[in-house]
């Protein structure tokens, strides 16, 4: 698989405040990319980068094999975190307006969007002014606009903000499916449970330097204890409590269950195998819950921005 | 990709669209007329009242001075002391009181007007000019000297003008050439203040509802600024057109309907024109006015006019746009605001006050090069015949600055449209610019 975008070393400062530090990251063609990073880590200026919003003091970015230049306007879609339309004009006319900003002819940009307010089903607010619309309808709007010119690289930076459940649903799965139909997707957020669901790689941000990257699986793998959350019924309780803390290094779990059972967590050390933890254990009693514990993008995410 | 046409178009769009726009584009001028029309009717309703002014006059030099007219009535007292003429004054309701008196080892006569309300400053310098004639008349007779004499050996004289060239030109001429340049001038300045703050506003708006981002993912900076600017000069100057058709229709059928003669207010002229008809001397002035505007540099006029107003309207809109950039709301301008007005207003200052003096002397020389005030200036001397160099020099300083202050206020634009929550100073701007 190869990299639609390539950010290479890219470094800026604003004044004496270095907002952006030899930043590397590589987004896969037909991936998911979340961006992540406490407040203020520097991911808004690197999506500003990208989009030729700013200019790096060094470093290099490419797009699809070219270096960045002012046609690749046409190949993103950007959807800030602050965004907002002309209050007091018309929604089509708006969004015809946008469409044509990234190179859409009139008639291209009104059949396709005719197709997207009717997939979204907000078809007769054609003639409505924004003003008149809620946040979440507006947003609705944004995200169709962001779209609409079919562009290779998506950039949505917190994308479900403002909507309620049913509409960040439905524009969970427009992103999906357009990742499906091609293009390639940067996602910034703080919700780590849409990152967990929807990214298939991940960077890490933090004051100014990229911290972590890689396939959200491997990061896992990193991330990944050994430990196991077991729950057993034993007739000789605290028998088989002392000889697990002899064998393996043992703490207390709290996890819901419908049986009263014992609740461990167990980490292995390198070398044993979770295989003969199992055994072991039901040797000695009834195994009703047995699983490894995979850390979360939210327990990654806290741990490797405390670490630092 | 060029998007500025698209800009433009929107710009312009949603400025003529815009309701507030729409009203005060066909309003103002009805305002206007309206008010007008009031003034005038008003101006006539004043005139038709008849004005009384009582005499009194002890020394028995001055009563045949003052004659009736269509506006002033004399009512003249005889052998009444002060206090019994001022009773009478006031049981006739007349204006005032005119009293002369000698007073011992005083050789002019004491006037004094007793009134109930001040009197109006045209009414005193009326009387004092009439008495003072009378009086030295008088004196200039008990010293033996002929007043018919004196007048009729009075001579008045009209300096006539003409060029090395051979052209006449008259004083008429400098009058036509003041109005001309100084309503250039004016002109340029109301733009630049009108037009200048609806940029800033429609930049603070795209802050505001945070569509910039949106929008300069897709375009320059600088493109999107130009076309701002561009976008609402042309509704300006929409704005301008309507304004002057629509007055002048509205001026045409009020003077129609309500019968008032709008002209009459310009009373002085008309009069002047009226009697130029049937006075050859006069006949003259007319002639002169004529010749003035013939005189008056009409092609060089035009196109500096559109050359300097285009080049000063842009240089002073990118700075309004700059200013937009730089702040959250319209509170938070006030403090950039100032050094852009006051070159403009010193522009205008200069220009009524030294071109006026002295058209071609140093100080309107020099600021007619300075960029932030030569449009205004120049636009005023060029009437008075402006050397073809300095023209190109001051609209090649002119055009230099512009392009310079484009890119300082891109600059600012590029950081600033990108800023919220915080009221830059002067040092961040600065800092701005190196970003």
């Amino acid at each position: 698989m190869t990299n639609l975008l390539e950010v290479d070393k890219v470094s800026k400062n604003f004044g004496n405040f270095k907002a952006l530090n030899n930043v590397s990251i590589s987004v896969p063609k037909g991936s998911i990319f979340g961006l992540l990073g406490p407040n203020g880590a520097g991911k808004t200026t690197l999506i500003r980068v990208v989009n030729q919003i700013t200019m790096p003091d060094g470093g290099h970015v490419s797009l699809d094999g070219e270096p960045l230049c002012a046609k690749h306007i046409q190949d993103i879609g950007y959807l800030p975190e602050e965004r907002g339309l002309y209050k007091s004009m018309k929604v089509g006319e708006q969004a015809l307006y946008l469409a044509q900003l990234k190179g859409l002819s009139k008639v291209e940009a009104k059949k396709r969007l005719h197709y997207w307010f009717d997939r979204l089903e907000i078809g007769d607010w054609w003639n409505k002014k924004i003003q008149e619309l809620s946040k979440g309808m507006a947003q609705k709007i944004q995200f169709v606009v962001t779209v609409l010119h079919q562009p290779k690289l998506l950039i949505f930076d917190e994308p479900f903000s403002g909507f309620d459940p049913i509409n960040a649903n439905l524009i969970k799965d427009e992103i999906l499916r357009l990742r499906d139909n091609g293009a390639t997707v940067i996602f910034s957020t703080h919700r780590m449970e849409s990152v967990e669901e929807l990214c298939d790689e991940i960077a890490l941000i933090h004051k100014s330097n990229k911290i972590l990257d890689g396939k959200l699986i491997d990061v896992k793998r990193q991330f990944k204890t050994n430990t196991y959350e077991v729950g057993i019924r034993a007739t000789h309780e605290t028998v088989l409590a002392k000889e697990l803390s002899d064998k393996f290094s043992v703490t207390k779990a709290d996890f819901k269950s419908l049986e009263n059972e014992l609740k461990f967590n167990i980490k292995l050390h390198s070398g044993e195998k979770p295989n003969d933890l199992l055994t072991f254990l039901t040797s000695k009693g009834e195994v009703s819950h047995f699983v490894e514990l995979i850390p979360s993008v939210n327990d990654i995410f806290i741990q490797t921005i405390k670490n630092n | 990709m060029n998007h500025l046409p698209l800009i433009i178009k929107r710009e312009y769009l949603t400025k003529v669209r815009n309701k507030s726009f729409i009203i005060m584009t066909f309003l103002s001028p009805l305002i206007f007329i309206a008010l007008i029309a009031f003034v005038a009717y008003l101006s006539q309703l004043n005139s038709d009242k008849i004005r009384v002014i009582t005499i009194l006059d002890e020394t028995g030099m001055i009563h045949d001075v003052f004659k009736n007219s269509d506006k002033t009535t004399y009512n003249i007292l005889h052998g009444m002391s002060l206090e019994d003429a001022k009773k009478v004054v006031k049981e006739t309701e007349a204006t005032g009181l005119l009293h002369v008196v000698y007073i011992v080892n005083e050789k002019t006569p004491r006037v004094t007007f007793y009134s109930e309300e001040s009197p109006s400053l045209n009414l005193i310098s009326a009387l004092e000019s009439n008495i003072e004639k009378k009086l030295t008349n008088i004196n200039l007779e008990e010293n033996g000297v002929d007043v018919e004499k004196i007048n009729a050996s009075r001579v008045n004289i009209d300096i006539a003008q003409e060029s090395f060239e051979g052209e006449k030109t008259s004083k008429m001429d400098s009058i036509i050439k003041l109005i001309f340049g100084g309503a250039a001038g004016y002109l340029l300045f109301m733009f630049i203040i009108i037009y200048g703050n609806m940029i800033m506003r429609s930049v603070i708006e795209e802050k505001t509802s945070r569509i910039i981002e949106v929008i300069i993912s897709s375009v320059k900076p600088v493109q999107l600024m130009l076309g701002k600017i561009i976008g609402t000069s042309l509704a300006g100057i929409t704005q301008f057109v309507v304004w002057l058709i629509v007055g002048s229709i509205l001026m045409t059928i009020t003077s129609f309907v309500l019968g008032i003669d709008m002209v009459q207010l310009q009373t002085p002229q008309q009069e002047m024109m009226k009697q130029a008809m049937e006075n050859p001397e006069m006949n003259m002035q007319a002639q002169n006015i004529f010749n003035a505007f013939y005189h008056l540099p009409l092609t060089n006029l035009i196109i500096a006019f559109i050359l300097f107003f285009i080049g000063g309207y842009l240089l002073y809109s990118s700075l309004y746009a700059a200013i937009g950039a730089a702040v959250d709301n319209e509170t938070d301008t006030q403090q950039f605001m100032m050094p852009i007005i006051m070159p403009l207003i010193l522009a205008v200052y200069i220009g009524i006050f030294t071109v006026i003096e002295d058209p071609h002397g140093m100080v309107s020389t020099v600021f007619s090069f300075i960029p932030l005030t030569s449009p205004v200036v120049m636009l005023m001397r060029i009437p008075f015949g402006v050397p073809i160099w300095q023209q190109i020099l001051s609209l090649v300083l002119l055009i230099g600055s512009f392009m310079c202050t484009v890119w300082f206020a891109a600059k600012i634009y590029r950081v600033g449209i990108l800023m919220y929550g915080k009221k830059p100073s002067y040092k961040e701007l600065a800092k701005w610019i190196k970003y």
